[in-house]
């Protein structure tokens, strides 16, 4: 969270509360709302870095916030953030393992294996359709990101079938 | 012989076997399949698991080479072409992957003719036509003719022509197979109310997500039925799952 938190700053300075609101609004509730405990937990270490620096502003009647603002470190580490390329899809895989591994410990044949698996995969997209279902269709990132969750778990059976054919 | 008790579909002991120049290559190798009333089934497997042959012998589209298909109580893998054609049209809606519409009508024209043939009221028709039509987002293309639609609006006129009888038994051959993303959200928000209403649906897709709309999800291989899953929901899931999933590929 710490970079998506530094973008935010490059923006405009805000205090915690503020961040995690933009977080909510922009990603809809198909993101993994950050509580702000871990918003608050990370601007600390994200200062304690010098990549942001925060100023107390008083108000009335309450206790005074702390506003944070991005320094020339923080930009210079978010400018990295962006330009370089994002990881790519994954060489190894977990499932993969246990699959290829499985027949050798006596625990699960490869059959049970797989189709467990897919009852896993296919109850995953039953909670991704009731979210598609119920996120605001005029939130575009909401929805992509819901769509590029669907889309990995498409991936995901299918191979899963390539894998039933060929090793069962 | 029909019975309120017995299931919407039974098969016992399914057989296809189709001859390649004299060579038996069987398709459906013993499938013991079971849909109660209201069940949402989807069957999954890949190409050439025998998925389509299983659904078209449902339909009495292709004969079987052996074993028993019991619709309703009734036993029809005995009857004649002309007696599946009755059958098929009082009970049965289907959903060909290649629509299978007709060239010279109206898509409205199109949508109401099998409750006509049901002996619907022209009205009732016109009526379950727009309602269907209106879901789908199809209503503009009332008056066009098939070949003047795309084909996931095709696609999506052979769905509602199949719902227009409110078939006791819907069949349907990847039914989102030609749609985009939009176009299969509207398949999808479809499919979920008939089967809300309690439509009995069996369908055969690639899509994870049709088939996450399903009740059970049965998984075909080489003509056997190798797996049979619940995937309906239960009450107290943790909401965590899917977010995971979001987390882990975001």
């Amino acid at each position: 969270m710490r970079l998506h938190l530094l973008a935010l700053l490059k923006k405009e300075p805000a205090h915690g509360y503020e961040l995690k609101q933009a977080l909510e609004q922009t990603f809809g509730q198909a993101y993994p709302s950050p509580n702000i405990g871990q918003i608050y937990v990370t601007l600390n270490r994200l200062e304690k870095d010098g990549l942001v620096r925060s100023v107390d502003v008083e108000q009335s009647n309450r206790p005074n916030k702390k506003v944070y603002y991005l320094t020339a470190k923080g930009s210079e580490v978010l400018e990295e953030w962006i330009d370089s390329p994002t990881e790519g899809p994954r060489v190894r895989d977990e499932f993969f393992m246990k699959l290829v591994l499985a027949p050798m410990t006596g625990i699960a044949d490869r059959m049970q294996l797989i189709n467990r698996q897919r009852r896993h995969y296919l109850k995953l997209m039953r909670d991704l359709n009731r979210l598609a279902a119920t996120t605001d269709p005029q939130n575009k990132v909401a929805r992509l990101l819901i769509e590029g969750a669907m889309l990995h778990l498409q991936a995901d059976l299918d191979w899963l079938e390539r894998c039933q054919e060929d090793l069962t | 012989m029909t019975s309120a008790a017995a299931p919407v579909v039974r098969t016992v002991n399914l057989v296809k076997i189709y001859q390649n120049g004299g060579v038996p290559v069987p398709a459906v190798r013993g499938v013991d399949l079971t849909v109660e009333e209201g069940e949402f089934v989807a069957i999954m497997g890949p190409s050439g698991s025998g998925k389509s042959t299983l659904i078209h012998m449902l339909g009495g589209l292709d004969t079987r080479t052996g074993g028993e298909i019991w619709l309703d109580g009734t036993r029809v893998d005995t009857l004649s072409e002309s007696a599946w054609a009755v059958l098929r049209r009082k009970k049965i809606g289907f959903v060909f992957q290649f629509f299978n519409l007709v060239a010279n009508m109206t898509v409205a024209d199109n949508v109401e003719l099998p409750a006509l043939l049901a002996g619907a009221s022209a009205r009732e028709a016109r009526r379950r036509r727009e309602e269907l039509l209106d879901a789908l987002g199809l209503t503009g293309r009332a008056d066009a003719a098939p070949a003047q639609l795309s084909g996931g609006e095709q696609q999506r006129v052979a769905l509602a022509r199949a719902l227009a009888n409110q078939p006791r038994l819907l069949l349907a051959d990847e039914p989102t197979g030609n749609l985009d993303s939009r176009n299969t959200n509207d398949v999808l928000r479809l499919l979920g109310e008939v089967h809300a209403k309690g439509q009995t649906i069996v369908l055969v897709t690639h899509d994870a997500r049709v088939a996450a709309m399903a009740d059970r999800v049965i998984n075909l291989l080489d003509g056997q039925i190798v797996d049979d899953a619940d995937i309906t929901p239960r009450r107290s899931r943790s909401r965590g799952s899917a977010w995971d999933v979001i987390e882990l590929h975001g």
